[in-house]
């Protein structure tokens, strides 16, 4: 299902990440799922918050450039294959590129992973997934 | 050695005379031949008649770059194209490059100045130079070329670069002369060390270095590692190129040809004439340029003059070694870059907020000066795909390149990184001060 990610744009040094979870703990937002795609001089933290407007709006106001983004969240069985079967050949038939994909960090309801990904078409990869 | 004594040595008195007469003369000229200066000069209700002393020069308005770019490319000459036979640029502010045209006159008179200069540090006939200054639209190359030629010294036009090569040529074909940017003098050290060649082994004795600010201890560090002596010569394309000003062997400060050069330093922030020994902007008058002649220049290049006899005998004014500049223009790797350049980049990429800080790493241990360019990331251009803003960084820099002429690292930092301040914005800083 679609489902809201905060980025943000920070520069790689010690003390960053301490900066944008502080606003966040004020706020009172929770985080759900995080991951730091990073380069020798800067990263893109995305995130997945309890209260994603009300996180991007703390952040925003803290100074952080930032940005909301719709992406896709998955669950998975947590078996062998689970995710090999449920998202990533799927996908891969319908000719569906994926960008970036990380995972959440407590378990669904019932023993499942849960994992948001970004693809190239969301619209085809929602019905995909949804399909099975 | 005193090519043309007869004016290098010239009695003061005789010479003012003789500056008074040209300028009176190019005065007349720029009045009745370029718009631009009939309208300028119009507006100040200034006359060529109302310059009777040398100390009338105040009454004439100052031209800037600004008047360059406004009339580029072909507005302020004064003869009809048909009687240019050359024209050399160099970069402007904005993208709009400086053009210089020159008269098959201005050709000889530069050939002659750039062989006086050239004598004056000793080149003669017997001298082999190789000329590493960029050959092509840049005045170093085809400046230097033609002095040389005139003087009778025997030319290598090897341009800049293929520094291996450069370095072949310098062992077998026995240069005894270089002349380059002191910092192509570095790398040619460097390169020639990891050759497992000594330059100090070769015929070199003498190198002519300039186009670019470099400090005394530039000069000792030059002069220790190639075994050379390392003369500063100045000048710029608005006037003429190299040939403004040269030094002597004495090394205690830079001659000016003050036959064909009128110069005045001024306050740069009122515009007052200041007297001699006090420094401010450089402000040259061309006394014999035909193509494109030029009252008042303002280089902002900071300096001062010594009109004191020299003992070399020569009576032209000393103008120091450039202190700095009155703008925010910066001489990297022998290239002009201005802080405007950078941002009418940014500007064109849609999105990027114009706050930018221009780090400049000035190596002098590894000889090529570093720019970096720090640019704050707004929310239109922030990308979740770490693609998309890798895409941002390269396609800034593939545009940098080309609108600066040389390579800058592109840093992306976060908002409010770079200061905000009151008036004039610091744009540049040296990585020290960080």
């Amino acid at each position: 299902m679609r489902i809201k990610q905060v980025s943000v744009f920070v520069e790689n040094q010690p003390g960053r990440l301490v900066a944008i979870l502080e606003p966040l703990e004020k706020r009172g937002v929770s985080i759900r799922a995080l991951s730091i795609s990073e380069s020798a001089e800067f990263g893109i933290v995305r995130m997945i918050l309890d209260n994603a407007d009300e996180g991007l709006e703390a952040l925003r106001q803290a100074g952080f450039t930032t940005r909301m983004d719709w992406i896709l969240s998955a669950e998975i069985p947590d078996v062998p294959g689970g995710l090999l079967n449920s998202v990533a050949r799927p996908l891969a038939e319908a000719s569906i590129n994926l960008q970036y994909f990380y995972a959440y960090i407590e378990q669904a309801a019932g023993g499942k992973a849960m994992v948001v990904l970004k693809t190239d078409d969301w619209e085809k990869a929602e019905q995909v997934l949804k399909s099975l | 050695m005193i090519r043309d004594p007869e004016h290098e040595k010239m009695p003061r008195k005789e010479l003012e005379k003789l500056q008074l007469e040209r300028l009176q003369a190019k005065v007349r000229e720029v009045y009745e031949k370029v718009p631009f200066y009939h309208r300028v000069f119009k507006e100040r209700e200034v006359s060529p008649d109302d310059i009777r002393t040398l100390a009338d020069i105040t009454k004439l308005p100052f031209t800037t770059k600004v008047d360059f770019r406004d009339n580029y490319p072909y507005g302020l000459m004064a003869v009809p194209m048909q009687q240019v036979v050359r024209i050399h640029s160099s970069s402007g502010t904005t993208g709009k490059p400086t053009i210089a045209p020159y008269t098959q006159g201005d050709i000889d008179t530069w050939s002659e100045i750039m062989a006086r200069m050239l004598a004056s540090a000793g080149v003669t006939k017997d001298d082999v130079l190789q000329n590493a200054y960029g050959y092509g639209l840049f005045t170093g190359g085809l400046g230097f070329h033609y002095g040389a030629e005139r003087l009778g010294a025997s030319v290598i036009p090897t341009s800049g670069g293929n520094t291996k090569r450069q370095i072949l040529l310098l062992q077998d074909l026995g240069a005894t002369v270089i002349t380059c940017t002191p910092s192509y003098a570095l790398i040619l050290d460097e390169t020639a060390k990891d050759m497992g060649v000594d330059l100090r082994d070769t015929k070199l004795r003498l190198g002519m270095l300039g186009a670019e600010p470099w400090s005394d201890q530039m000069r000792d560090d030059i002069e220790e590692r190639l075994g050379i002596l390392a003369i500063n010569i100045y000048g710029l394309t608005e006037i003429i190129g190299p040939g403004v000003s040269v030094e002597c062997p004495h090394k205690c400060g830079l001659h000016i040809a003050e036959d064909h050069f009128l110069v005045e330093i001024i306050d740069p922030q009122t515009g007052e004439q200041l007297p001699h020994g006090e420094e401010g902007e450089l402000v040259i008058t061309t006394l014999t340029k035909e193509a494109q002649p030029v009252i008042r220049f303002r280089t902002r290049d900071i300096t001062s003059l010594n009109p004191e006899p020299c003992e070399c005998g020569r009576t032209m004014v000393r103008m120091s070694r450039i202190t700095g500049r009155s703008d925010d223009m910066l001489i990297v790797r022998g290239v002009n870059v201005f802080p405007s350049q950078i941002e009418s980049v940014l500007l064109d990429v849609e999105g990027v907020e114009p706050h930018y800080l221009i780090v400049v790493d000035r190596q002098h241990v590894f000889k090529t000066d570093e720019l970096e360019i720090w640019v704050e990331v707004s929310e239109d251009v922030f990308s979740d795909e770490m693609q998309k803003m890798e895409n941002l960084e390269k396609r800034l820099r593939s545009e940098m390149d080309s609108v600066l002429g040389i390579s800058a690292r592109i840093k992306l930092v976060e908002p409010k990184t770079i200061a905000r301040t009151e008036g004039k914005a610091k744009r540049v800083v040296d990585r020290s001060e960080l």
